[in-house]
């Protein structure tokens, strides 16, 4: 069959498509925003009925499509590393109520943190949530894997996690397609209860996962993708997991690698595999693309055996692994990057004719008489007011916290205390927050910078479009102190006196600076969208 | 044949085109394939590059490692020499003379491109003009893909149905202006280069 060339994330959607997934759920998120993208643009998924509209955020789309495994149907979700914190409740519940359509969750981690505010490496949510994770080396694998996982989740009854990174993600390469499957038919769950996770059920499907526990082993055990490939060299055995595996082979071109190595690619980890390895060579490194996770297995606290990896310094503590790097841990090979002196950083900036421009430039004029520091902001392309010339905000942790951590420090006596979030972000998971402002009527300045899009990963659909001021008067925020403002320069004196009357205010205030984001602007549907609203 | 290229630019300014050119010839061409590319916070105006590699035999790594490019093709001059790293002691780099200046302390162009050229392969083109001259500004990126055409060992026929097949959607008038543009810049490196 002739091969597609798609993108890590591309061949995942088409692997789900092709596994007779009913529907997909997800948030958009770098680097997995292009696996939901693609079903959207797929003829395939038009033409079945595939559910892919984005959600509200990724908890809610996680309790979708265990909704969908409810009723039989297979589903996928998917989401950035961080999203499966937000996820995280619904995510560690389905290993207890078990599937019924399979269900596959798919995380993107991004090691070297080149879109996100961490490199938390989310193997250890599989572990903690008890359930199998593959974790390919190559786009061809990445199709395979998530075309078993279905599969194996309906047997095993069983969310599976898939876990990839930004390089395999954002990395193109040919994938051929396996043969297309028939969706499931709508059945209800054999057990009426087994999403009921009433403490008397639960306590009987978590034995059920522990004892479930055996047979994961065993499958991982004689997975096609847990390799042992045999070296002549036993002085050292290396052990590979997911992409790591392409950068030690780059070092061998086209001759075998000398040394023993096991690609560990499905987890739980093949215990008498590494056992093996271990016991056949003097000292094993393992090659990992994220935490040394199972590095520290494999050392164990005792420290006793001789494991080089991300702890012992053999390779850098962080950040993205690459054949240089792999290299170095095996042969000692240093290796110099040079930029010469005259080339500049470059950092992201925010786009000409920005309206979350327009906005920071009044809110630093209102905010001067008060003096710095009581801006809190969130994530999105506005978090870019951190950087010069706007210096304009203080914080950036989670989808969300601007608003309650300017409600924390109004708490604490810092006051007035502003918030500037998207309007995205605010549906995503600002508007539970705000609500705790109003009841307590704290004393913050909410500034909605609203673009009608989720600007930063390539302008998805928002929610809030044309919602926002009924969501805050519904939340309780009184409608005069709702004050929306269209952020240009011309109108630089009335945003200023605007947001200096909210300012003053000892309750809480909405602002919401609204303009086009000027990236969507050839997006007709939204245009037209945006007219019909008379947001403009 | 393997060509390991390093393709370098700024957020928006093309360099996917170049680099799904590029991918739909090696599939005409029947080659393997891997491209690794910078989405999300970069493409907001930072240095993007994306590292394209298309070989006879099967390929391991997504990404170059240091010192293997056989060529850097950059849509901008400063951005070319940032990924100097990963060039080859017999690589070219190949980059457009028009500065893309989007930060306060971009450093003096004539330094720039001093630099650029003590390097033993290089070509400097002004893609702009010639893209203007044969009718779209816009098609600046496949002039310097013309340009650096030379240096992978391709088919250059396979690049022409690339690019037929990449902006069949956009019509026929854009698929011609991007074979101009490809002509073009490929005619450029003949007659100003030895090589």
């Amino acid at each position: 069959m002739e091969k597609l060339l798609l993108l890590g994330d591309e061949a995942i959607a088409q692997a789900a498509l092709d596994a007779g997934m009913s529907g997909m759920y997800a948030y958009p998120g770098t680097p997995s925003t292009e696996i939901m993208e693609f079903i959207q643009h797929s003829k395939m998924a038009k033409e079945n009925n595939v559910h892919s509209i984005w959600s509200a955020n990724e908890k809610t789309s996680m309790e979708s499509a265990i909704g969908m495994s409810y009723a039989g149907k297979r589903t996928m979700v998917a989401m950035k590393h961080v999203g499966l914190n937000v996820a995280a409740d619904a995510f560690l519940n389905a290993a207890i109520t078990g599937v019924n359509g399979g269900l596959v969750v798919v995380t993107a981690d991004d090691p070297s943190m080149h879109s996100s505010q961490n490199e938390q490496d989310n193997r250890f949510y599989g572990k903690f949530a008890l359930i199998p994770i593959f974790e390919p080396v190559n786009q061809q694998d990445a199709y395979n894997m998530v075309y078993d996982a279905f599969e194996m989740s309906e047997k095993f009854n069983v969310p599976i996690l898939i876990r990839i990174t930004t390089r395999l993600a954002h990395s193109r390469a040919g994938v051929a397609r396996r043969e297309v499957k028939l969706h499931n038919k709508i059945t209800l769950p054999k057990n009426p209860r087994q999403f009921v996770l009433l403490p008397s059920i639960a306590k009987v499907q978590y034995k059920q996962l522990l004892d479930n526990q055996s047979k994961f082993e065993e499958n991982s055990e004689k997975s096609i993708y847990n390799i042992y490939e045999d070296g002549s060299d036993k002085s050292l055995g290396i052990i590979a997991c997911g992409i790591s595996y392409n950068y030690l082979k780059e070092n061998y071109n086209d001759t075998k690698i000398p040394f023993p190595v096991l690609r560990v690619c499905q987890y739980p980890v093949p215990k008498e595999q590494i056992k093996k390895l271990m016991a056949e060579c003097k000292e094993v490194l393992v090659l990992e693309d994220g935490y040394p996770f199972v590095e520290e297995m494999v050392k164990g606290i005792l420290d006793k055996e001789p494991v080089k990896g991300r702890l012992d310094g053999s390779l850098p503590r962080d950040g993205e692994l690459n054949p240089n790097i792999v290299k170095r841990a095996i042969t000692g090979e240093k290796f110099i990057v040079e930029i010469p002196k005259i080339v500049q950083n470059r950092p992201p900036a925010l786009c000409k004719g920005c309206g979350h421009i327009d906005a920071y430039l009044a809110l630093n004029k209102a905010l001067i008489k008060y003096g710095e520091g009581r801006v809190f902001a969130d994530i999105g392309c506005y978090t870019l007011g951190a950087l010069e010339p706007y210096n304009a905000i203080n914080s950036c942790v989670d989808m969300g916290a601007s608003i309650t951590m300017a409600k924390g420090a109004a708490d604490a006596g810092l006051v007035p205390a502003v918030a500037v979030i998207g309007d995205s972000t605010f549906t995503h998971s600002g508007m539970t927050g705000l609500l705790d402002a109003v009841v307590e009527n704290s004393p913050i300045t909410v500034i909605i910078s609203d673009n009608f899009t989720t600007g930063m990963t390539g302008g998805q659909n928002s929610h809030a479009l044309g919602r926002l001021e009924k969501i805050c008067e519904g939340i309780g925020v009184e409608p005069e102190h709702i004050r929306v403002f269209h952020p240009t320069s011309k109108n630089f004196d009335e945003m200023v006196s605007i947001i200096e009357e909210e300012l003053q205010y000892k309750g809480v205030s909405v602002i919401i600076p609204r303009r086009q984001c000027v990236q969507t602007m050839k997006n007709k549907d939204l245009v037209a969208k945006v007219k019909e609203l008379k947001l403009n | 044949m393997k060509s390991d290229i390093i393709l370098a630019g700024v957020g928006g300014q093309g360099i996917v085109s170049i680099a799904a050119t590029i991918g739909t010839a090696a599939l005409i061409e029947g080659l393997n394939l891997k491209q690794s590319e910078v989405h999300g916070m970069s493409q907001r105006g930072g240095d993007v590059s994306s590292n394209m590699r298309v070989s006879s035999n099967e390929i391991a790594s997504d990404l170059i490692p240091y010192g293997q490019a056989d060529l850097i093709l950059s849509v901008e001059p400063m951005e070319a020499l940032r990924y100097l790293p990963f060039l080859s002691e017999s690589g070219w780099l190949v980059t457009n003379s028009e500065p893309f200046i989007n930060i306060d302390n971009y450093p003096n162009l004539d330094e720039l491109l001093e630099k650029i050229k003590s390097l033993p392969r290089n070509v400097i083109i002004n893609a702009d003009k010639i893209a203007a001259e044969v009718g779209s500004r816009r098609s600046s990126n496949i002039v310097m893909l013309g340009a650096a055409s030379h240096f992978i060992d391709m088919d250059f026929d396979a690049f022409k149905k690339g690019i037929t097949q990449i902006f069949a959607k956009k019509g026929t008038e854009t698929v011609d202006v991007n074979i101009k543009a490809l002509e073009a810049g490929r005619k450029f490196v003949e007659e100003n280069y030895k090589f």
